[in-house]
């Protein structure tokens, strides 16, 4: 027991929880950006699992992890793309549309990779490349902080940038402006001239981005191969924390972070405890399904508050 | 004719389910007026309207707007040609600040990818005070009062530009102060060079604010008026194509046993405000008992109590000499307690449904229209189109759905589900609230009726011409208590009335509300 606690609060704890909150943090931001805009992206797992194969595969064609990556966010945008082309022209329920996609992925990759590799479950025979690890300047050297921010992934810097990025773009420019408008109140976007859909398509593809940084990472940072059904419920857990954090580009943060310690502590309990592994896995999940509960009986008073006024 | 801004020739616009809305209609607008376009409900005045805004294309007919003929295809293009719309539900972001909102579409920007807030807030300001309209631009939406939500809704369409407006039915969500408040910045809009379209069923402010006035009756336009040239009895005349009876000739009331026992009954909103406040009635049958006052002193807050919708209270509800906690919803309507809510699209009807499902909604469980396990479709159909004559329920067919229909027909429809059951006891909340005045008419003629076969009857409403002509014994309700009450109707003056609405006067006694 003493040990597991001396691994918590040690700075390689911390430095693993940045690592394990990287591609969360991607599902959520995804979430947010597409809720905003009126859309509910439950396709978010299915683009993450392409994303996660597409990366492999071209990082190994090219020879270059970041074309690789490139690959990877370009099919990102375009199945965003396609789900805002089910929902708004096609005029399927978006659940069922996220649903299709998220069922065609699972069996699309692995698919896919058996055609390429001739292996159904991980693509160790393919050559894939690992996107860099970082070492940041000046703040390396500080002692405990240096542990846990320098030498990450380059893309655990980019998700934590893309907070801020998506903060600006939510709430200081005129894009953002028209997402929220159009997610709230699309009758009144309209009615002011904004095409309603040419915002939502938008949204829908900066979230398929999104969400794909988060596929690579997992395959091309996180992983050094893709393995069938990588992506472990993450898209879902993105969608929860993102509802949970008020779709907030902070409250994504925040939530998120939260996530990752729950999953890290899983790796550290495993390490340290003798729990069967298979409930230990259940962690995340659990944490998710507690932190909903917390969150929809707190939201459910604030509305009861607001009525009663 | 230089000072015509605006003419629609001859529009014809036939919806897909094939009603004609608009039937070759002619309208010109003078620049500068303000311009009432009135009739009933289903009259095709919102059709014109959204014609003129881009919202829907007419078959035929050419808008000419200053001399030159317009396409207006879209809410953009009539933005663009300066034509604002103010809708009767606010196309308002509420998270949004009012500055955001006003900007929305338009923005400024700074850097060419940023928005320039600081700029939004001062041009908002800006306008705001150019037209003296005092808001605060940086208030969430959210947080503001329907008043100064419309306020907001006037200043985005002046900042886009707009010099004809489109005011559909403005004063119905206001106060009779917000009222007032409106029509002085109408009146400085209308001397700035703005022209106003008014559409509005209340004839009196019509008379007060509109210069003109166009009246419409099923898709045609009935003609063009100088306000001052037509008495109001012209007006409802041309509106409804036949004289409207201002006066009931009711007979006087018959009434027998009380069915309706009222005791002490107190009710507190969730923060624990008191909103009625010791209550106690009775109601006999073959009586109408009025209910005044000015709305939001616990009126909604009684009938709740009354049509067992709320159940959280202290004192007694006695319904043919059963406690009403007891029985429930559904044990109050077994009683045949009819209630005509308020809200009719919340509460009246659901109107993604067909009017059968609708009048019926109250009966799957009569045997004459369900076996045990089945419904009898037969008897139903047989049962709503008999239902749909008697209420002269305006429509396809009883496979129309509801929402569908026009306010009026849709209110008629509430009204024919609450009185098929043969009701004993009426509850009737704001009974003819927004419809047309043929439509108020025959509505009120019903409950009369009912009256004279035996039923009590209930009648809150904010129409004070309403409660004069039907009540038969009249109760003002103010912060919760009855503040008078008289059994004398016909001797009661409006401004004596008003008194007590306003809580100048109050009765302490209150004889007659009670009888032992």
């Amino acid at each position: 027991m003493q040990s597991v606690f001396n691994i918590i609060f040690s700075p390689d704890f911390f430095y693993d929880v940045l690592r394990v909150t990287t591609p969360i943090l991607f599902a959520t931001l995804a979430a947010t950006v597409a809720s905003r805009s009126g859309i509910f992206n439950i396709a978010l797992e299915g683009i993450m699992l392409i994303a996660a194969l597409v990366g492999v595969i071209f990082s190994a064609y090219f020879s270059s992890a970041w074309l690789g990556l490139l690959f990877a966010l370009i099919s990102g945008g375009l199945v965003g793309l396609f789900l805002g082309f089910l929902v708004l022209k096609l005029k399927t329920d978006a659940i069922l549309a996220g649903i299709a996609i998220n069922l065609m992925a699972a069996g699309g990759t692995i698919f896919l990779l058996y055609i390429i590799s001739g292996d159904r479950g991980v693509s160790s025979s393919i050559k894939s490349l690992v996107l860099p690890k970082f070492p940041l300047p000046v703040i390396k050297n500080i002692p405990i902080i240096g542990t846990i921010l320098s030498m990450q992934n380059i893309l655990t810097y980019v998700v934590l940038l893309s907070v801020i990025v998506i903060h600006i773009l939510l709430y200081k420019t005129p894009l953002g402006l028209k997402i929220r408008a159009v997610g709230e109140n699309p009758n009144a976007a309209e009615s002011v001239g904004i095409n309603v859909h040419k915002i939502q398509y938008i949204a829908v593809t900066i979230s398929g981005i999104l969400a794909a940084f988060g596929g690579a990472f997992l395959s091309m940072g996180y992983l050094s191969m893709f393995s069938n059904g990588m992506t472990a419920g993450r898209g879902f857990i993105g969608l929860a924390a993102d509802a949970m954090g008020g779709s907030t580009p902070i409250g994504a943060l925040l939530v998120s972070l939260l996530f990752g310690i729950a999953d890290s502590m899983g790796n550290v309990i495993q390490t340290g405890i003798k729990i069967p592994y298979e409930i230990v896995q259940m962690l995340p999940y659990i944490t998710t399904i507690v932190g909903l509960a917390i969150f929809s009986y707190s939201k459910k008073k604030q509305i009861e508050k607001l009525k009663s006024k | 004719m230089s000072d015509i801004i605006l003419e629609m020739k001859d529009i014809l616009k036939i919806y897909p389910n094939g009603i004609v809305a608009n039937e070759h209609i002619n309208l010109s607008l003078k620049k500068g007026e303000i311009h009432a376009l009135l009739g009933e409900n289903g009259a095709g005045k919102s059709t014109l309207m959204k014609v003129l805004f881009g919202i829907e294309i007419p078959e035929e007919g050419e808008i000419i707007l200053k001399g030159k003929r317009v396409y207006i295809k879209s809410p953009h293009e009539a933005i663009a040609n300066g034509i604002g719309m103010v809708h009767q539900h606010f196309m308002l972001v509420p998270s949004l600040t009012a500055a955001e909102n006003i900007i929305l579409g338009v923005e400024p920007r700074k850097f060419g990818l940023f928005t320039n807030m600081e700029k939004a807030i001062e041009v908002a300001d800006n306008i705001a005070k150019m037209y003296n309209f005092d808001i605060d631009v940086r208030a969430k939406v959210e947080t503001l009062p329907v008043g100064i939500k419309q306020k907001v809704e006037i200043l985005k369409a002046l900042y886009r530009g707009a010099e004809i407006l489109i005011l559909d039915e403005p004063t119905a969500v206001l106060t009779p102060q917000e009222t007032e408040e409106l029509f002085i910045q109408l009146n400085k809009l209308k001397e700035k060079g703005h022209t106003i379209i008014f559409i509005s069923h209340k004839l009196d402010e019509i008379k007060l604010i509109c210069d003109r006035l166009t009246i419409m009756r099923n898709g045609k336009n009935k003609g063009t008026y100088k306000t001052e040239d037509v008495t109001t009895e012209e007006i409802s005349r041309l509106m409804v194509g036949r004289d409207v009876f201002l006066e009931f000739d009711k007979e006087k009331a018959n009434p027998k046993k009380t069915v309706l026992k009222v005791r002490d009954v107190s009710v507190k909103n969730k923060l624990g405000n008191l909103k009625v406040n010791n209550i106690s009635f009775d109601i006999r049958e073959g009586e109408i008992l009025g209910i005044a006052g000015v709305e939001g002193n616990g009126q909604n807050e009684l009938v709740d109590i009354l049509t067992g919708l709320n159940e959280n209270y202290t004192g007694n509800v006695l319904i043919f000499n059963k406690e009403a906690k007891e029985l429930g919803i559904k044990g109050i309507r077994d009683l045949k307690v009819s209630h005509i809510p308020e809200d009719r699209m919340t509460y009246g009807c659901a109107k993604d449904m067909d009017i059968l499902q609708n009048v019926f909604s109250n009966q799957y469980g009569d045997e004459k229209y369900s076996s045990k396990y089945l419904l009898k479709s037969k008897a139903m159909e047989t049962r709503a189109e008999e239902l749909i004559d008697e209420f002269l329920i305006k429509c396809n067919s009883f496979k129309q759905s509801v929402g569908m229909l026009s306010g009026g027909n849709i209110q008629k429809v509430v009204v024919a589900r609450e009185f098929s059951v043969g009701p004993k006891i009426i509850v009737a909340n704001q009974p003819t609230r927004g419809i047309d005045v043929g439509a108020a008419e025959f509505i009120r003629k019903k409950i009369i009726e009912f009256r004279d076969q035996g039923c009590a009857v209930l009648l809150v409403s904010a129409d004070l011409n309403e409660v004069f002509e039907l009540s038969d014994r009249l109760a003002v309700m103010y912060k919760g208590e009855f503040s008078g009450v008289f059994t004398n109707v016909e001797e009661l003056t409006e401004e004596e009335l008003g008194k007590y609405m306003l809580g100048l006067k109050k009765d302490e006694k209150l004889e007659g509300i009670i009888y032992e």
